[in-house]
């Protein structure tokens, strides 16, 4: 994989959300008063690749930019910087008819099955609507074709009449993987795609995402809090923490091998069905705001071991064994 | 007020929550009973739709119409909760017994300060002056965590964090030193390490305190770190319950044997996960039945009456007519 060119990547994206000051805001401001901070950092320079029918698993806390970077890679949402490869080429290359189907490449499946899927549409539009408006299917094999879609997800195709709000949850969630799929991508971005699941029905489509990866080739950015969800599924995971990646591995290395700091503490924080009665260690304060981010290394106000240097200077990502980088200056210590 | 004297600080005995709903009467919570006692954390387990809300709410005397509680007891320290006025179970609630929401929100006023509303609070229960129950809240707040208690008791709520939200509302819920503090999923919408901070602080809380704690939730995992006992509950029914070794390693329902083996970090990695097919039946059309029945890979005939609890130890209680070995 490692020589091979990844399926898309993105390369030293930063994406910055700014408020226009409103006019209260501009008066107080001419009349004196300090500005304040009013530009959210949501990405620092991030770097991420996804291969040829790779799993990567990004994980971090809420406000970390997960999904920010989920959605640059989707192309819902502009880079402030950066750039973005589809097979090595920049995407400003694929334009014109012929390359429909590069800029179809990459989808997206939401969390909220219920928020995601609008309600006054029947499933059979919800999921043949696009298929058709971009050509790969012609109005009369519509309902064929929304037909084998549904079947794929394990849903009935009789059902494509109704309406959302006739479906339970994890029925919900099918249906927004098939639409997904129905335009015939090769990368799909799941944002907490399961997360609003219970363990039962969420385990089913677990295994649903695992199939049609083996069917269909796919390859998928997965992204969750749920570091067991990401293990379970992942070839690779990505740590990020406040806008910037801190850590990544292949899946079996990052959980045995774990260097970052941040990434220690998530995997001791969480809770496992075989470890009982444990005493909890909690990591200090919270995610700080990243409004106002810290200086330096981004952890550095929580982490046990930060000496001078990480508050003045940010770690930059390094190889520290074959396929593990890690963002500490620890690693520069001599040991 | 004198306990029981196996200690049990709050003992729930049959009870039924049900819900005359136009379309038929929906049985939220079905002959549920358990009990536990000082010090100890409760594990209420179940799917959504599976009742564990509602028997919370049941406890605390929340329930509006069109639900009713139809049946049972529910004894604090010996006094049937069910029995007393409104205006008793009034000063019950917020007192004796408490509860905090997944959503802290849901607690929290979001026009009044943190000290108004935790001073309100104590004063609603006991005549002391402001200055007194000021000092009350502060020190409620330090027991929780929160750093700086002086300034954040000035806050507003939307001034705090997520994290630091549910602290405040942990806070207000041991203000009167409750016997039982009901906890309805509090951590669900929390990140990883602030789930943790909370998971401590509410350990310690109960250890310290000698407060029951009756922790509702879906996530098995929360409850093997923190719970002692367990009742896993589906479809208004308790199916299973124990010591959290008992019902964790040697689950004898097949729902909870299905539940646990669905967690993804218990399975190796990559390999389909074992599953539960089909999902949770609608309340309303469940008859006497075992109502895992359509789901269950060891279904007889027999489960088309209704299974009965038995008891198979102290505190170990199965519903099921063809249990695990």
């Amino acid at each position: 994989m490692n020589a091979a060119t990844p399926l898309l990547e993105v390369r030293a994206v930063s994406k910055r959300f700014a408020k226009a000051p409103d006019f209260a805001t501009k008066l107080a401001q001419r009349l004196g008063a300090r500005a304040e901070p009013s530009t959210v950092h949501a990405l620092d320079g991030v770097d991420l690749a996804v291969g040829e029918r790779e799993v990567v698993g990004l994980v971090g806390e809420s406000g970390c930019g997960k999904s920010t970077l989920g959605r640059i890679v989707a192309r819902i949402l502009e880079p402030t910087e950066g750039e973005r490869y589809w097979k090595g080429r920049p995407y400003a290359e694929y334009t014109g008819g012929a390359s429909r189907s590069e800029r179809l490449a990459v989808q997206m499946v939401f969390q909220d099955p219920y928020a995601s899927l609008n309600p006054r549409m029947r499933v059979a539009d919800i999921v043949g609507e696009a298929p058709v408006v971009h050509g790969l299917v012609t109005r009369g094999e519509r309902e064929a074709y929304v037909a084998q879609s549904l079947e794929r997800v394990g849903l009935d195709a009789s059902l494509m009449r109704r309406f959302p709000h006739q479906f339970s949850g994890g029925q919900r969630s099918r249906i927004g993987i098939a639409r997904a799929l129905a335009v015939r991508p090769r990368l799909l971005v799941c944002d907490e795609a399961v997360a609003a699941l219970d363990v039962s029905i969420q385990a089913q489509v677990l295994n649903l995402f695992a199939r049609l990866r083996e069917e269909l080739d796919l390859a998928y950015l997965f992204i969750s809090h749920d570091l067991g969800v990401i293990r379970h599924l992942s070839d690779r995971v990505v740590v990020m923490y406040l806008g910037r990646v801190v850590e990544t591995a292949p899946t079996p290395e990052l959980f045995a091998r774990p260097n970052h700091p941040y990434t220690q503490a998530l995997l001791a924080e969480v809770p496992r069905v075989d470890v009982r009665r444990r005493a909890y260690v909690p990591i200090r304060g919270e995610i700080p705001s990243p409004l106002a981010p810290p200086s330096g290394c981004h952890f550095h106000p929580r982490c046990p071991h930060a000496f001078d240097r990480c508050r003045s200077e940010v770690p930059a990502l390094r190889e520290i064994a074959p396929g593990h980088r890690s963002a500490c200056h620890l690693n520069d210590l001599p040991r | 007020m004198n306990a029981p004297a196996d200690g049990a600080v709050l003992e729930v005995e049959g009870l039924r929550t049900h819900f005359f709903t136009r379309a038929g009467v929906v049985k939220a919570v079905d002959d549920v009973s358990f009990h536990v006692a000082r010090g100890e954390v409760l594990g209420l387990v179940g799917e959504s739709g599976s009742g564990k809300s509602m028997t919370g709410y049941s406890l605390m005397g929340l329930i509006d119409p069109p639900g009713r509680i139809v049946d049972g007891r529910i004894a604090l320290r010996g006094t049937d909760l069910r029995a007393l006025p409104p205006e008793a179970m009034r000063q019950v609630r917020g007192n004796r017994i408490a509860m905090i929401f997944q959503d802290p929100m849901m607690t929290l006023n979001p026009v009044l300060r943190v000290d108004v509303q935790m001073i309100e609070a104590i004063q609603a229960h006991a005549k002391v002056s402001d200055a007194s129950a000021r000092a009350r809240a502060r020190e409620a707040l330090v027991k929780v965590g929160i750093p700086s208690p002086d300034e954040r008791l000035d806050a507003y709520p939307h001034q705090f964090s997520g994290g630091m939200r549910q602290r405040v509302a942990i806070a207000i819920a041991l203000l009167n030193g409750p016997d039982v503090i009901i906890a309805d999923e509090p951590t669900t919408a929390l990140d990883v390490t602030i789930q943790g901070q909370i998971l401590y602080e509410m350990q310690r809380l109960s250890r310290e305190t000698g407060t029951a704690v009756i922790w509702i939730t879906h996530d098995l995992s929360v409850i093997a770190g923190l719970a002692d006992h367990v009742c896993v509950m589906y479809a208004g029914r308790i199916v299973e319950s124990g010591t959290v070794d008992e019902v964790l390693d040697r689950p004898r329902h097949p729902y909870t044997r299905g539940l646990i083996e669905s967690v993804p970090s218990r399975n190796p990695p990559g390999r389909p996960l074992p599953q539960l097919p089909g999902m949770t039946p609608s309340l309303l059309t469940l008859g006497a039945a075992c109502a895992f029945r359509e789901r269950c890979g060891r279904a007889i005939e027999a489960c088309g009456a209704a299974p009965l609890a038995q008891d198979l130890g102290p505190q170990r209680s199965l519903r099921c007519v063809n249990p695990l070995p």
